[in-house]
């Protein structure tokens, strides 16, 4: 069974400040990982694999540094990575395009694996992206995946109802951060990521003359003013204290 | 020129409302899309709520499919000419939207919450960096497809005496590779978080599910008497439905007071409940995120916490 994750190096939202002089987030020397759900993939890519045997292959498209998050999903047990440059413009389009692209490039696939959105901008648009490109079927939300030889089954998390699909391959499903508990590498694995593959694909070689389809104009930053005050001596004076206020403030009804 | 959809009909009555204004200044019309068996009524609904015509698309698909539904907006969005689709943003919205997308080559803004013209120009504003910043946007090419979530635009008066035009058409579509196995409904309990005036939201820091009773013991002194939770409580440990997850992925709230009980404030958490006007945070670590969200803190067990919170907040009520 071939099977491909799409991964993302995302910046910690967590981590995020605002600039209160210019009112815009501070994105720079922000701490980046790969995107969770991207990792609750590629844990279900390895579960496959353990079962049906074949190649677990990673695609990202990010900057240069993304090549050391790369080395922790070789780690987890992906098999080969694939990392392809941004563009100097790009968008949702570009970016699902190079990934589609890309896995054409590889060619034989059975699955493709995405997280169902990315934690920093949380659209969720890659993997049905990539699906209408591909003209193949899609499994979105899945929070459980059963693969056998010729098809797969998922139950997918629809909110209010959840939805069990089937589908014959190729297939690419996107999973929920339910669905596993990714794997930490060991030790020997970490050592043993530095052997496998990690190819550098020019965007040229893809696909030639993309122009993104939207524009970001502006991007400003939400500070979230609150008054922090903690309470934390006597708990019977705190819960007075914090009783008075709420009625200070008028919300208790 | 701007093509309405969702399977919602709610969510298409407010679609509309903002579909309709687009269309009207950029001097278009605006269309709702029906999808499936013809339905006069309905389609004479979208018209009072705003929709210059109607265009059912006729199909025998008795249950939602992306990869059906994406052939068919790409034969009705070719037929009739349309280059700015709204679509509904909920769960088969967003995966509709986005195959669409990728079937067109198209721009695609996921979540809008806000459209507006500037310079002449669809300009949408949506939230990024779970709550952080807000990314304003414009396309570059055409068709745009946009989707919106509920309860971000006002649906229009309701107006009977608007006249549209309804027009028929059976479209046929190859069939897809995926099939639906079963259906089952989850176990809901009837909250609508989204519009409670007071939430008692638990994380982990409750141990067992019987715990949880201690909250709704507050929230039933409090007015609202809605309880919320994080991620955990509901998708991991299903103690509670998924009508009360609040957060990135469940529902965003905007009480006048929120009470997170045991919840260690992960941004996915703080994404869905950082519009709420005055927010408490109980919970035994002093060093728990949470408090940096929140006007007022109390550092300590939420099992002592809350008995006594509860009766304070009951004498004080009194």
């Amino acid at each position: 069974m071939n099977i491909i994750v799409c991964a993302k190096q995302v910046v910690d939202a967590s981590e995020i400040k605002i600039d209160s002089s210019s009112n815009k987030p501070i994105l720079e020397g922000i701490p980046k990982k790969i995107s969770d759900i991207d990792k609750n993939a590629l844990e279900e890519a390895i579960k496959i694999k353990e079962k049906h045997n074949g190649k677990i292959t990673v695609v990202t498209v990010g900057s240069a540094d993304a090549k050391e998050r790369i080395k922790e999903l070789l780690a987890m047990g992906a098999d080969e990575g694939v990392l392809i440059p941004y563009p100097d413009k790009y968008d949702y389009h570009i970016v699902s395009t190079l990934l589609a692209e890309a896995i054409k490039k590889i060619g034989e696939y059975d699955i493709i694996l995405c997280g169902e959105a990315s934690t920093d901008l949380f659209s969720g648009q890659i993997g049905p992206k990539i699906a209408g490109l591909l003209d193949i079927s899609q499994i979105t939300y899945a929070q459980s995946v059963n693969a056998e030889k010729d098809k797969v089954t998922a139950e997918r998390n629809m909110g209010e109802k959840s939805v069990t699909s089937e589908s014959s391959y190729p297939v690419l499903i996107t999973v929920t951060k339910e669905i596993n508990e990714p794997r930490l590498p060991s030790l020997m694995q970490i050592l043993g990521a530095a052997n496998k593959p990690i190819n550098e694909w020019d965007i040229e070689s893809l696909v030639v003359g993309l122009e993104p389809k939207i524009k970001t104009v502006e991007l400003k930053g939400v500070s979230m003013d609150r008054k922090n005050i903690v309470f934390e001596n006597n708990l019977d004076d705190s819960v007075g204290k914090l009783v008075d206020n709420l009625a200070k403030d008028g919300v208790l009804g | 020129m701007v093509l309405v959809y969702s399977d919602n009909k709610k969510l298409t009555f407010e679609l509309l409302s903002k579909g309709s204004e687009l269309a009207k200044d950029l001097g278009k019309k605006s269309t709702a899309l029906i999808i499936g068996k013809n339905d006069d009524l309905l389609a004479n609904e979208y018209i009072s709520y705003g929709a210059d015509n109607v265009f059912v698309a006729e199909s025998d698909i008795d249950s939602f499919k992306a990869e059906e539904y994406a052939e068919i907006l790409e034969k009705v969005i070719n037929e009739t000419g349309k280059d700015t689709i709204l679509i509904g943003s909920n769960k088969n919205g967003k995966e509709l939207a986005s195959r669409l997308a990728g079937k067109l080559n198209a721009g695609c803004i996921v979540d809008c919450t806000n459209i507006y013209l500037k310079d002449n120009k669809i300009t949408t504003e949506r939230v990024v960096y779970s709550g952080n910043a807000i990314s304003v946007e414009q396309f570059n090419s055409k068709p745009r497809i946009l989707t919106i979530s509920s309860k971000v635009f006002e649906p229009l008066k309701k107006d009977a005496n608007r006249k549209g035009e309804i027009v028929k058409k059976k479209i046929e579509t190859g069939k897809s590779s995926s099939k639906i196995l079963k259906i089952k409904e989850a176990v809901t309990e009837d909250v609508n978080v989204e519009d409670a005036d007071i939430i008692v939201s638990c994380g982990r820091g409750f141990k067992n599910k019987g715990d949880i009773k201690l909250a709704n013991e507050l929230a039933d002194v409090l007015k609202g008497r809605t309880i919320g939770c994080s991620r955990p409580i509901a998708a991991d440990l299903k103690w509670m439905s998924e009508d009360h997850w609040i957060g990135l992925s469940g529902h965003k709230v905007k009480p006048k007071l929120y009470i997170a009980t045991g919840i260690s404030g992960q941004i996915q958490h703080i994404a869905g409940m950082r519009d709420s006007g005055v927010i408490v945070a109980i919970n035994k670590d002093p060093d728990a995120l949470i408090f940096k969200s929140a006007d007022y803190g109390i550092v300590g067990d939420l099992y002592e916490v809350l008995p006594k919170l509860t009766s304070a907040i009951k004498d004080k009520m009194s």
